[in-house]
C-alpha cells in the first residue's frame, strides 16, 4: 500500500479515483467454496453409511442399526470400506484429471483419453489370465500399463505431424485406447467364461462390489503418496501449464517436475483402477466442475477437485448399489451423470462463483 | 570486434553492476537432424545496464539466440557467460533470478486471473512445495502497476486484448525481478498505445539498471529505444555497435536484402522502404 501511496500522484492526477488494489487480500485467498466442499464431502460419506438395501430398499435407520446385529456388520464390513474407496477412487481419478489437464497444457484429457485407464485394465486383465489374481500382481501389472499408455499417447502426439498439440494429445489417446481396449478384447475372448470372464468384464465396467478392508489397505500406500505429491506440488502446477520456455525462465525444470507429478498421479490412479476398474468421466468433468468454481489457480482448484471427486464418486456409488437388487456397474452411472452434468455446463457457460 | 569501451554516450558512467552482463563466444547451434546450423560462430557483448536489439530478417536466428542465452537450447560449441560465469554452471534457481523472458507470444489455456498469472513470476524466489505470499503478491501488484494494469487484477486473462496480456507477460517478467531481461518481438502484435507504454516501460526499466536485450524485425524499434544494435543475417552476426551507426541505409539493405532510405527525424533515424 505504501508504494501506492508514494506513485499515486506522481502517476497522474486522476489517481484519485478507486483504489489500486480492489480486493483485498483475504477475499483473493477465500477459501470458503472449499470449506462447503468439506464439509459436503465429510455429509455424503456418513450418510453413505446409510444408504442401501438392507434391511429394505433406501435407508437404514439409526436405530435398527442400534438393534440389528447383522446391519452393523453390514456396514462395518462391507459398506465403510467400499464409502472409503469409492471416496478415494473420485478423488484420485479428479486430481489425476486435474494434473493432466494442466501438465499437457489441454483442457480436454483425462485418465480414459490418454491410454491411462485402459493401460491399467489390460494389465489387470493380463493378470488375471496369465498371473494369477493376487491383488499386488494386478496392481503392478495395471500401474506398469497405466504409464505404458500414457507414454505412448504422449510420444505418439510427439511425432504426428500436423494440427495442435492438443488436437494431437486427444487423437494419439484415442488411438492408444483403442489399442488397449482391443487387447482387453482379446484377452476375454480368451479368458475361461466362467471364473476368469467375469472379472474382466467388471475391469472394463468398473464397479466396486465386493470392496473388502484388505483392497482398501492395498490402496492406501499408492493413493496417498500419489495424492500427497499432487497436492503440495499444486502452485507449482500452474507453472507447469505455461509455455516450456516461459516455465523454464522461472526456473522450473519442466521435464523432471512433470514426470515426478505424472509419477504420482498415474500411480495413484492406477491402484483406484486395479481395485475398482475402468471408471470414466469423473477426471474429465470434475476439474472443469472445479475451475468453475474456484477459478484456474490449482492452489484452490486441485483442493476442490479433489473434494468434488470424492463427493461424485459416492453418490454414484450409493446410487449402484441402491437403485437395482443387482448392482449396477459403477463406470456406468458415472459416465451417465458425467456426459449429462458436462452437457449441462457446456450450455450454461459462465457460472462462476468467484468472479 | 565489440569491447565494452564502446560504451554509448547515454551510460557515462563506468560499469556499476556487471552482474547484468552477457557475452557469447564462437556460439553456434542446429537443431537435431537439421544438416543446416541455426548460428553459425556467433561472437556478441551485451553491456550491463543498456538496452541492445537484436535485430534482423525472420528467421534469421534471433529467437534461437535468445533460447541459447536462456538455457532452453545448448549450443554445440562455444561459451555462454552471464556475469562473468558460464550459463551452464548456475543452477537453475539462481539463473532464473537473473534472467527473465518476455516470450513473443504466450499462449495460456487456462483462464488464470492476471494476478495469479503475474505472481507466477514469484517462482524463482520460492520453493518447489511453497506458494506466494502477502510480499509476493505486493510485489506482483507493483509489477501489474508498472505497466498500468493494476484494474484488471481480477479480470480472466483471455478476457484481455492481445495488448493488455503482452503486458501482462511483462509485469510477469517484472515481478521476477530480473537484472537482465530478453524480450522477443515484444512489439510485433501491439497497436501504438500499447507499443507507446511498453517502450515506457522499457525505458524505466533501463533507468533501474536493468540489462535489456530484445529481438526485433523492425529497425524503428531499435532507433526508438536501444543504444546498442546487433545486425544479423542467416545466423551470423553482420554487424554490432550504437544503434546510430548500425542503422545506415547501407548496412540495413545488406541485411534485409532491399533498398532503404534513412532519414533523421526528431533526433533518431528513422527508416523507411524506398
Amino acid at each position: 500500500m505504501a508504494l501506492a501511496e508514494s506513485e499515486g500522484p506522481a502517476l497522474a492526477p486522476a489517481a484519485d479515483s478507486p483504489p489500486p488494489i480492489a480486493p483485498s487480500i483475504p477475499a483473493y485467498l477465500s477459501r470458503r467454496p472449499l470449506l462447503w466442499l468439506g464439509l459436503a464431502l465429510l455429509a455424503v460419506l456418513f450418510l453413505s453409511l446409510f444408504v442401501g438395501r438392507y434391511p429394505a430398499f433406501g435407508w437404514l435407520s439409526p436405530a435398527t442399526l442400534a438393534q440389528d446385529d447383522l446391519a452393523r456388520q453390514l456396514v462395518l464390513n462391507l459398506r465403510l470400506p467400499r464409502v472409503l474407496t469409492a471416496c478415494l477412487l473420485g478423488m484420485t481419478l479428479a486430481a489425476c484429471g486435474s494434473v493432466l489437464q494442466m501438465i499437457f497444457r489441454n483442457p480436454l484429457v483425462e485418465p480414459g483419453l490418454l491410454g491411462v485407464s485402459q493401460g491399467a485394465a489390460f494389465g489387470a486383465a493380463l493378470s488375471i489370465l496369465y498371473f494369477g489374481a493376487s491383488v499386488i500382481l494386478i496392481e503392478g501389472l495395471a500401474t506398469f500399463f497405466a504409464c505404458l499408455g500414457l507414454a505412448a499417447s504422449y510420444f505418439l502426439a510427439r511425432r504426428v505431424r500436423y494440427g495442435g498439440w492438443i488436437l494431437r494429445l486427444v487423437l494419439s489417446g484415442i488411438a492408444v485406447s483403442a489399442l488397449f481396449s482391443s487387447a482387453v478384447g482379446v484377452l476375454k475372448y480368451l479368458a475361461d467364461p466362467l471364473t476368469q470372464l467375469p472379472d474382466i468384464v467388471f475391469w472394463t465396467l468398473g464397479g466396486l462390489w465386493g470392496v473388502t478392508w484388505r483392497d482398501l489397505l492395498y490402496l492406501v500406500l499408492p493413493v496417498t503418496v500419489g495424492l500427497t505429491i499432487v497436492y503440495l506440488m499444486r502452485w507449482r502446477l500452474n507453472l507447469l501449464s505455461l509455455d516450456d520456455d516461459t516455465s523454464f525462465s522461472l526456473g522450473a525444470s519442466p521435464g523432471r517436475e512433470r514426470t515426478l507429478l505424472l509419477g504420482g498421479a498415474v500411480t495413484a490412479t492406477a491402484a483406484v483402477v486395479s481395485v475398482a476398474g475402468v471408471v470414466g468421466w469423473i477426471g474429465l468433468l470434475i476439474p472443469h466442475v472445479a475451475r468453475r468454481l474456484t477459478g484456474a489457480d490449482a492452489r484452490r482448484a486441485v483442493p476442490a477437485s479433489l473434494l468434488l471427486g470424492g463427493i461424485f464418486a459416492l453418490l454414484c456409488d450409493d446410487l449402484a448399489r441402491t437403485l437395482l437388487p443387482g448392482e449396477i456397474p459403477l463406470g456406468i452411472l458415472t459416465s451417465l451423470f458425467g456426459a449429462l452434468l458436462f452437457m449441462a455446463m457446456m450450455l450454461t457457460k459462465n457460472v462462476r462463483i468467484r468472479r | 570486434m565489440t569491447d565494452p569501451s564502446m560504451q554509448p554516450a547515454d551510460q557515462p558512467s563506468q560499469i556499476k553492476n556487471d552482474k547484468c552482463i552477457v557475452s557469447l563466444s564462437g556460439l553456434s547451434f542446429r537443431y537435431n537432424g537439421s544438416p543446416q546450423p541455426v548460428l553459425h560462430d556467433l561472437s556478441l557483448h551485451f553491456p550491463a545496464q543498456a538496452i541492445t536489439a537484436i535485430l534482423g530478417p525472420n528467421g534469421s536466428g534471433k529467437t534461437t539466440l535468445l533460447r541459447l542465452l536462456l538455457g532452453v537450447l545448448h549450443p554445440q560449441s562455444g561459451h555462454i557467460l552471464v556475469a562473468n560465469r558460464p550459463q551452464y554452471d548456475y543452477p537453475r534457481r539462481e539463473i532464473s533470478q537473473l534472467l527473465g523472458l518476455v516470450p513473443q507470444d504466450e499462449h495460456i489455456p487456462f483462464d488464470f486471473t492476471v494476478l495469479e498469472y503475474v505472481l507466477l513470476g514469484r517462482a524463482p524466489y520460492l520453493g518447489p512445495l511453497a506458494a506466494p505470499g502477502e510480499a509476493d503478491i505486493e510485489i506482483a501488484q507493483a509489477a501489474l502497476r508498472k505497466c498500468g494494469l493494476q484494474h484488471l487484477q481480477d479480470r480472466p486473462l483471455p478476457n484481455l486484448s492481445g495488448g493488455e496480456r503482452q503486458l501482462a507477460t511483462v509485469a510477469r517478467a517484472l515481478a521476477q525481478k530480473p537484472c537482465i531481461l530478453l524480450l522477443d518481438e515484444p512489439t510485433a502484435h501491439l497497436d501504438l498505445g500499447n507499443k507507446g507504454r511498453l517502450l515506457q516501460i522499457m525505458r524505466d526499466l533501463l533507468a533501474e539498471g536493468v540489462t535489456l536485450i530484445l529481438t526485433t524485425h523492425d529497425p524503428n524499434l531499435a532507433s526508438a529505444v536501444a543504444s546498442r544494435t546487433v545486425l544479423m543475417q542467416q545466423g551470423q552476426v553482420l554487424d554490432s555497435g550504437p544503434t546510430r551507426d548500425m542503422l545506415t541505409a547501407e548496412k540495413l539493405s545488406a541485411t534485409y536484402g532491399v533498398p532503404v532510405q534513412v532519414v533523421e527525424m526528431a533526433d533518431r533515424p528513422i527508416v523507411l522502404l524506398l
